[in-house]
């Protein structure tokens, strides 16, 4: 920076040779304000989404920087929200991006009196160890009258209202199959 | 609505700005109240009254739309000269048996049909469809009810529907309404006025609810006296008209529609049941209903292709489609049903996919030491819930009842994928399904649910390979060969998901248009009948995303609704019986006669060329068997049902029942409440007594929960975020300055809440938001809390659910949480093993023994304890 | 030189700050009869402008648990709980609390009658003191005569005797915000340049500048800007600078669900807002007004106005705001007066000390 620029920036320069001779606009605006612009245009990507929380279905739109979520909003084409959120639907990136959010899997085995941690394969392998068991352990080929009952009763499932239909289908169609009738849903509730 | 749905709100506030009146009803004065032109405060539980006062109104002033109402709906239908009301039985319908607490449903039928027995429920099918939560299902399929049964458009017959329906509701005038409900005669009149001024040919008025309605133990009937009302309006299938659900979760109704429910199937079939779905042909024919109409009858095209869906190559029409891979219901498998069998050691796993019962469910106690007596417990969420974490410091661990080092569930907690980080669609609250990208992957092991059950089968279809056991064949046989992609490569293509729930044709893999295309005969696969559609022509039509401000008001390209992109269901009565709208101001979809189709704003919720002239010919069935002017094209009869002459367990006309805990006799009725309603009896879910029964007096007050603006459901999502957790930091309990007067409550004073289950503490805020009323010529105070806290978060607080016992909906198996029976103490509840103490203290002032036996039929005479 | 009226009165600040072919001056109009106190704007608000948390106390003042603007909360939703003889004229139907019941409930002891459950039924708890009848009525305290439980923030309390009737009840709700005065004192004595006139005529706190001497916090006459306790810099709404300046609405303009907060071209929306007010008047709500709105007002008018339903103490604001440094001129015309009359002193006596 050359020595002019330099006193060219000065603010008292500026207000003393420029519009603003009180200092109060123009001539006090820093190089950050100078600078600044949204986020949301510097993004790297955006995302047509639409809301987590209730079942209006605000349309949102997730903009991502450097892996990040830097910003969600309301996205104005919607027809239903029209790009408006309410303070949960507004508050969808701290929702993503807390570090609250629980990242790994935790452990507690029985009769433990806390958590470890564990490896997210050992873990599948196991959960599917314990599914096969409990139902091996619980089968029902026929009732009584050796009508068919061809199922297990001895897991069962709940959730599934915050889930997307692809999840909720692949879920129906995993138990059903298994002989698994126990599964239930914020639906009932 | 402001309260739990702000942005749809908007359009009520738009709607105001253009000169709409709007009323609210609720108990407590909240947001919506405070936008609206009209609050009505009224009783908790007393709904039924309250709208049956309105179809009184509209009944003794003709202020029915009767074009309408005959045309549409079945009015004009003679019932069996069997049937015998409410009013004459003194709060039971014909057919009670006092053994089972279940109707036998003959006397309800049409005329000439009660002796049919495939048109009829007995009793024991009535008992079993209460236990499967089926009541609903045989209602939506339209039991068997032929084209020949007697009416008379007139509606002067006595046993016509329409005089049922006024000898049903003439005493629910306003002077009951306002003893019952606590609503002044000229509050209520000017609901009735306003209502029935602003429907008609001109005019519709929506009816807009929040599920509470549901968690009644007459929710069902709570919502049919809301739609007979709009019928008799003439509001069902016309723009601005219908009664509209507000649900509270994004995809909650895409949930019941490719159900995780026990009792369902994709599309709403039902779950095969032992002894009446022995065979597919049963089962199929208890769908479909041979020689009924409407769109039911293709009932087999629809259940063929989901098992071609499930088993592809190995469902053949020699193995019956796979159907002998289906499990069979036995009875009640609910999740109240389940969580009890937790308590008995019934149940060795559970899997908690982004639900939180431990504070979202009733009785939370009863949740809690369920998943402390489990084998193992997989727990699937963005952050540790109290769901996770009740063996290390929930509230039984403070009264001693569950010590960690004695406690075996082994607990895994697996974290997931958010909203933005993986992809697939929601169907929200009008049956929209919108698909949703992708932003970003999910961090550390956080993982999708299409991840998690996708890689689960996988695993175990691996470990079963090989496997020569019948029971392993419907695993190993499952088509689950989806894409994978993704960063890690591992994430299976929802898209390839959508495609499988839409259907195709199983030679070509092409995606059908619409669940017309559908055949029985195996040359289709479909996931999902009624989203047969969304991806219609290879499109994914859920991804559809033009700007609304570049579309009409229906703005039908955006997103896509089941069924066949439908956005107003049997918009047929949109327009007249000859198929012109009912007026130029309300035309939504009409017949155009000279091209021969319907046409309109949406699409038209029927066979596209069918004249409105078409009469089916003698002894059609099926679609044939719909006529022009049917427009109810799922019903069995193609009406409208202001009476239901079968399926409904509770009865085939909504009565004003006491909630399950009340402190008032019905004032209506000998019959205190639901005769029907779904209990469990035990010495862990004790009911606070109510008339007739003694001691009502110990809980003298009433209490509703709900949500806040602030905060969601269980607290999962908002308690965590501190933006949320800001602006609604403690759990309280709102009273009005009476009440405060009455029990020494003082503001932002702690208080403590009791029932027979628990006792929680909260915040007092007094208010004059809530008011007492006088019920009955009492006056009855009514408390309110919000339901969202919990031992976990940045805010923590008692949980109201725990106050709440485990009573149901005979028809749907929901529980009874918005309404119960407390008393309210100023200070903090006792900690540790003193709070038990406490409440046995006051069980035992309330006579509830362990083995306490609540009737269902309440007598006039005194009840045996 | 600065124009006769840059401190008071009428003026378009952008230009008069120096910025030449300045945009058109942009506001927020907040039509308070349309908010549902849902917070959407705070949280927008505070997610956009990564703002930290407020602290988690639960204040009892309605639902209002921000409490105020505040250095972390540029936003802040007030709820005023109002017993009212009717709603404002907004309808003509009984109010929504007519003829309901007041004061203490029935006894336990005819609870008991009514509930019909007086026939001995075998069991043999029997009734707990707590409800026997006399002791209940012994523990119900006689009627409060002082006013119960009300909103803030009000200074003179509308509250409700217990004896007295109920009839009818409103709750208001309304998002305040920085005002963005034509006239702003903030920035009229901030000594460092922080806080500045921006392009679109609002003010702007420069965190980069801010140097926390906090002189501008009791030159608002509005009590908005405020000091943030960790870093001690001062904040306040920036009308989103950053949003603007790319042509895109503020953060909680663009959330709130109602259309209650309005940004736009500050002449149009102030020509909105008469239409509103007189749209409401037609509608039969007599007590909608503006405040804020216009120009010969004490601080010149807000970049940020209101349509209200009360008078503005009944929201906690000033009933007729005055720009801090409006006398600033004749302060210094009169220190120059007398500065010059102290150095005329000054060379008089150097003067008269020569012989």
């Amino acid at each position: 920076m050359g020595v002019r620029t330099w006193i060219r920036d000065w603010p008292v320069y500026r207000q003393l040779t420029g519009t603003d001779p009180l200092g109060r606009g123009a001539a006090a605006q820093s190089d950050r304000s100078k600078a600044l612009t949204a986020r949301t245009g510097t993004a790297d990507s955006m995302a047509r989404s639409v809301c987590p929380y209730c079942a209006v279905g605000c349309g949102q739109r997730i903009f991502v920087k450097d892996g990040q979520v830097v910003q969600i909003e309301g996205d104005p084409d919607s027809p239903i929200s029209k790009g408006r959120l309410c303070p949960k639907g507004s508050a969808s990136k701290s929702l993503v991006t807390s570090d609250r959010r629980q990242q790994k899997v935790l452990y507690r085995r029985p009769y433990g009196t806390d958590w470890e941690e564990l490896d997210l394969d050992t873990a599948m392998g196991m959960i599917a160890e314990r599914v096969l068991a409990a139902r091996e352990q619980t089968w029902q080929d026929t009732d009584p009258e050796g009508r068919p009952l061809n199922r297990t009763m001895g897991f069962a499932s709940l959730g599934g209202a915050t889930l997307d239909n692809e999840e909720n289908y692949l879920i129906k169609k995993l138990f059903t199959a298994m002989g698994a009738l126990q599964i239930e849903n914020q639906a009932r509730i | 609505m402001a309260e739990a749905h702000p942005v749809g709100f908007q359009y009520v506030v738009e709607a105001k700005k253009r000169g709409a009146k709007i009323i609210h009803v609720d108990p407590r004065f909240t947001r919506t109240s405070a936008l609206a032109h009209s609050y009505v405060p009224v009783r908790a539980g007393a709904d039924i009254a309250f709208l049956g006062g309105i179809v009184n109104y509209i009944l003794s002033n003709e202020k029915d739309f009767r074009e309408y109402v005959v045309a549409y709906t079945n009015a004009s239908m003679i019932v069996s000269e069997d049937f015998r009301d409410t009013e004459d039985l003194d709060g039971l319908f014909s057919g009670y048996d006092p053994e089972t607490n279940a109707y036998d449903q003959a006397s309800w039928a049409y005329e000439g049909q009660q002796d049919d027995e495939a048109a009829t429920q007995d009793e024991g099918e009535s008992h079993t469809d209460r236990e499967t939560a089926s009541g609903l299902e045989q209602e939506s399929h339209g039991p068997p009810v032929p084209a020949d049964v007697p009416r008379d458009p007139t509606l002067q017959h006595p046993r016509c529907v329409y005089q049922v329906l006024k000898r049903h509701y003439a005493r629910y005038t306003p002077e009951v309404v306002e003893q019952v409900c606590g609503v002044p005669r000229e509050k209520f009149l000017e609901v009735c006025e306003a209502w029935t001024a602003n429907s008609g040919r001109e005019r519709t008025t929506a009816l807009v609810y929040s599920v509470g309605w549901t968690q009644h133990s007459v929710g069902v009937q709570y919502i049919r006296t809301g739609a007979i009302i709009q019928l008799l309006l003439g509001n069902m299938g016309r723009p601005g008209g219908g009664v509209m659900a507000l649900r509270g979760h994004a995809s909650i109704q895409g949930s019941t529609d490719i159900p995780t429910l026990f009792n369902l199937l994709p599309g709403y079939l039902p779950m095969p049941h032992h002894t009446q779905h022995e065979t597919f042909r049963e089962w199929v024919d208890a769908i479909r209903h041979p020689e009924q109409a409407g769109f039911w009858a293709d009932a087999e095209a629809y259940a063929v292709s989901l098992l071609k869906a499930y088993w592809g190559d190995a469902a053949t029409a020699d193995n019956d489609w796979g159907y002998g891979w289906l499990p069979r219901l036995t009875g009640d498998h609910g999740t109240y049903q389940q969580v009890l069998d937790m308590i008995d050691g019934k149940i060795k796993g559970y899997f908690l996919l982004g639900q939180n019962p431990a504070v979202g469910s009733a009785h939370g106690k009863a949740q809690r030491l369920g998943m402390a007596n489990l084998d193992w417990l997989v727990v699937r969420d963005l952050f540790m819930i109290e769901s996770a974490t009740f063996w290390k410091d929930g509230p039984e661990v403070a009264t001693g009842e569950i010590v960690p080092t004695e406690c075996r569930t082994e607990v895994f907690f697996l974290p997931a994928a958010s909203h933005a980080e993986k992809e697939g669609t929601f169907t929200q609250t009008q049956r929209m399904l919108q698909w949703r990208e992708k932003a970003l992957d999910p961090p550390g092991d956080c993982r999708s649910e299409l991840w998690f059950f996708y890689h689960l089968g996988r695993l175990v279809r691996e470990r079963l390979a090989g496997s020569t056991l019948p029971r392993d064949q419907g695993i190993l046989n499952l088509t689950w060969d989806y894409p994978l992609h993704g960063e890690r490569g591992d994430e299976p293509s929802g898209e390839a998901v959508l495609k499988e729930i839409n259907g195709y044709d199983v030679a070509t893999g092409a995606p059908v248009p619409n669940f017309t295309s559908l055949r029985a005969d195996g040359s289709t696969a479909c996931g999902c009948w009624i989203y047969s559609g969304v991806y219609k022509d290879g499109v994914n039509q859920a991804a559809r995303r033009k700007p609304g401000a570049e579309q009409d008001w229906v703005a039908r390209e955006w997103g896509w609704a089941w069924p066949s992109d439908r956005r107003t269901l049997y918009n047929r009565a949109s327009a007249d019986p000859e198929g012109r709208p009912w007026s130029e101001r309300k035309k939504y979809v009409w017949w155009d006669a000279e091209a021969g189709e319907w046409t309109g704003y949406d699409v038209p919720d029927f066979e596209k060329t069918k004249p409105p002239s078409y009469r089916p010919p003698e002894g059609a069935s099926g679609v044939e068997a719909i006529s022009g002017d049917d427009a109810f094209i799922m019903q069995g009869d193609g009406k409208g049902w202001l009476y239901a002459p079968s399926g409904l367990i509770d009865g085939p006309l909504p009565t004003h029942y006491e909630p399950v805990e009340s402190p008032v006799r019905n004032p209506l009725y000998t019959q205190q409440a639901n005769p029907t309603r779904k209990v469990y009896e035990r010495s862990d879910n004790l009911t606070n007594p109510s008339p007739p029964e003694r001691h009502s007096e110990v809980f003298p007050y009433v209490f509703s929960t709900s949500r806040l603006t602030e905060h969601h459901t269980a607290g999962g999502m908002s308690r965590q975020l501190a933006y949320l957790s800001e602006l609604q930091p403690e759990m309280f309990v709102e009273v009005s300055p009476e009440l405060a007067a009455e029990r020494g409550l003082e503001h932002l004073g702690w208080a403590h809440i009791v029932t027979a289950r628990a006792a929680i503490e909260a915040r007092v805020l007094v208010t004059d938001r809530l008011t007492p009323l006088r019920i009955d010529g009492r006056v009855v105070h009514q408390l309110w809390l919000p339901y969202h806290w919990g031992g976990e978060g940045l805010v923590t607080g008692d949980s109201a659910n725990d106050l709440i016992g485990i009573t149901l909906d005979p028809n749907v198996l929901i529980q009874e949480s918005k309404v119960g029976t407390c008393d309210i103490q100023p200070g903090r509840r006792p900690t540790g093993p003193a709070l038990l103490e406490y409440v046995v203290g006051y069980r035992a002032r309330a006579g509830l023994e362990p083995d306490h036996h609540t009737p269902l039929q309440t007598s006039p005479e005194p009840e045996e304890a | 030189m600065a124009g006769p009226n840059s401190l008071y009165g009428p003026l378009d600040p952008a230009p008069d700050a120096g910025h030449v072919d300045a945009p058109p001056r942009m506001g927020f109009f907040t039509d308070t009869s349309v908010c549902i106190g849902c917070k959407a704007c705070e949280v927008a608000c505070k997610e956009w402008n990564l703002i930290p948390d407020d602290g988690f106390n639960l204040l009892g003042q309605s639902y209002d648990n921000t409490g105020g603007l505040t250095a972390n909360s540029w936003r802040h939703v007030a709820f005023i709980e109002q017993p009212v003889a009717n709603r404002g004229g907004a309808t003509d139907s009984p109010g929504a609390f007519a003829g309901l019941p007041v004061g203490p409930s029935v006894s336990a002891h005819t609870a008991v009658v009514a509930a019909g459950s007086g026939q001995d039924m075998g069991t043999d708890p029997g009734i707990p003191p707590a409800v026997d009848a006399l002791a209940a009525a012994a523990t119900i305290a006689p009627p409060r005569a002082e006013p119960q439980f009300l909103g803030m923030p009000m200074a003179d309390l509308p509250g409700r005797t217990m004896d007295a009737p109920r009839s009818d009840f409103r709750w208001l709700m309304m998002s305040n915000v920085c005002k963005h005065c034509t006239h702003a004192a903030c920035l009229d004595v901030c000594p460092t340049g922080a806080l500045f006139r921006t392009e679109f005529g609002t003010v702007v706190v420069q965190e980069d500048i801010c140097n926390g001497c906090g002189y501008c916090i009791p030159a608002c006459p509005y009590g908005v800007i405020d000091q943030r306790q960790d870093d001690g810099r001062a904040w306040k709404c920036t009308m989103c600078y950053d949003r603007i300046g790319d042509g895109l609405t503020p953060a909680c303009a663009k959330a709130c669900p109602t259309e209650s907060i309005q940004y736009g071209e500050l002449d149009e929306l102030r020509a909105r807002a008469q239409h509103r007010v007189e749209k409401l008047h037609e509608q039969g709500v007599d007590s909608a007004r503006l405040y804020g709105n216009s120009p010969d007002d004490g601080v010149g008018g807000d970049g940020a106005f209101f349509l209200l339903l009360d008078e503005p103490e009944v929201y906690g604001l000033p009933p007729d705001p005055i720009v801090t440094t409006r006398d600033l001129p004749d302060m210094y015309k009169r220190a120059a007066v007398a500065a010059l009359a102290m150095a005329a002193t000054v060379v008089v006596s150097f003067l008269g000390r020569r012989p």
